[in-house]
């Protein structure tokens, strides 16, 4: 079946916006329930963490240009570097392994 | 409205913007991947605000998925936003109108989220308002050139640009990583087991959003009951 991406993104955009408004406008107190804390707590790392290994071996036109974008990346991370210089960092080393692992 | 903290949020939300462009770029590689006009990516961008949001999604229209997965996936790479909604809840003067909530609330990304909360004292919306003029037109801007570019782009530019929303999603999952030895045991965790998902033959027929879905809710409960956070380390979760 093929579907509409008007479809896709109304529910991408509508969802998203609820998780954001409904406990700003619903939740007028703090949550106690130590599991759900917990859970809320951890839930966006593990999730980022399971989508990006081991995508990035294959978002690369080299595996092996993903996996030291990752570490790289990871260490950068490490030193304390934010978003935009650990995106940098990553594109930078795949830029120039892919130079000499894929001849032009 | 306070135009103080209109204009604040305004100069704190330039950084932010300069990243969202280089990153919004490769997800526009993606966008148009899943068949997005520029048009359609512009406006998906600018009132999705999300980064692996939008980059699920987008990968699920690829894939030709189902309505529903998308809904769930969407529900649980988004899950985060609940969390951090929850806590501003807790930081909003008990005053402010059903208009200013969901305002505020509609242009919660992680980085707003992270000057929001840095900001001593009560929410002030308009501080959000002049962040969010800001940064949401870089967004949906380098979405619609990533669209329109990616294909002029030589290949091995795409290739290097497509690991910057990895990158990112490395720069937020490894600073609690770093803090917290428990933590960095779930990332490897986390690792091990979406590797063994995607390559042993059984399960590597389950979808990449399903597969995101089971492994997020197990590890994560997991993680909860092995290591129940205190108060103050669910509040600052950034």
């Amino acid at each position: 079946m093929q579907h509409n991406k008007y479809i896709y993104l109304a529910i991408m955009v509508f969802t998203i916006f609820l998780i954001r408004v409904l406990p700003l406008t619903l939740i007028r107190k703090e949550i106690k329930n130590k599991f759900i804390r917990s859970f809320l707590y951890y839930v966006p790392y593990i999730t980022l963490a399971v989508m990006t290994f081991p995508a990035i071996l294959e978002a690369t036109q080299s595996p092996i240009a993903g996996l030291v974008a990752l570490i790289c990346g990871i260490i950068a991370a490490c030193f304390g570097l934010g978003l935009l210089p650990v995106a940098c960092i990553s594109c930078a080393v795949v830029f120039i392994l892919e130079l000499f692992i894929i001849p032009m | 409205m306070n135009s103080n903290a209109f204009k604040a949020g305004l100069k704190d939300g330039v950084p932010i913007g300069l990243g969202y462009f280089a990153v919004s770029f490769s997800l526009g590689i993606i966008a148009k991947k899943a068949g997005l006009s520029a048009i359609q990516g512009f406006f998906a961008s600018l009132f999705g605000l999300a980064s692996a949001g939008e980059y699920v999604v987008f990968m699920l229209m690829i894939a030709n998925a189902s309505y529903l997965e998308v809904f769930i996936v969407t529900l649980i790479t988004n899950a985060r936003y609940l969390l951090m909604t929850t806590a501003l809840s807790q930081k909003f003067d008990q005053k402010t109108g059903l208009g200013h909530r969901i305002g505020v609330g509609f242009g919660i990304t992680d980085e707003v989220f992270g000057i929001t909360v840095a900001r001593p004292g009560k929410v002030q919306p308009a501080y959000n308002y002049g962040a969010m003029v800001s940064c949401a037109p870089a967004w949906a801007l380098g979405t619609a050139l990533g669209i329109i570019a990616g294909e002029i782009l030589p290949l091995r530019v795409v290739s290097a640009l497509s690991v910057s929303l990895y990158g990112m999603f490395v720069a937020i999952f490894i600073p609690p990583a770093r803090k917290d030895k428990f933590m960095a045991l779930m990332i490897v965790l986390c690792f091990a087991t979406s590797y063994l998902f995607s390559y042993i033959p059984s399960l590597a027929s389950i979808s990449s959003g399903t597969r995101t879905i089971i492994l997020t809710v197990a590890l994560s409960s997991l993680a909860a009951i092995i290591k129940p956070v205190k108060d103050e380390e669910a509040s600052d979760a950034a």
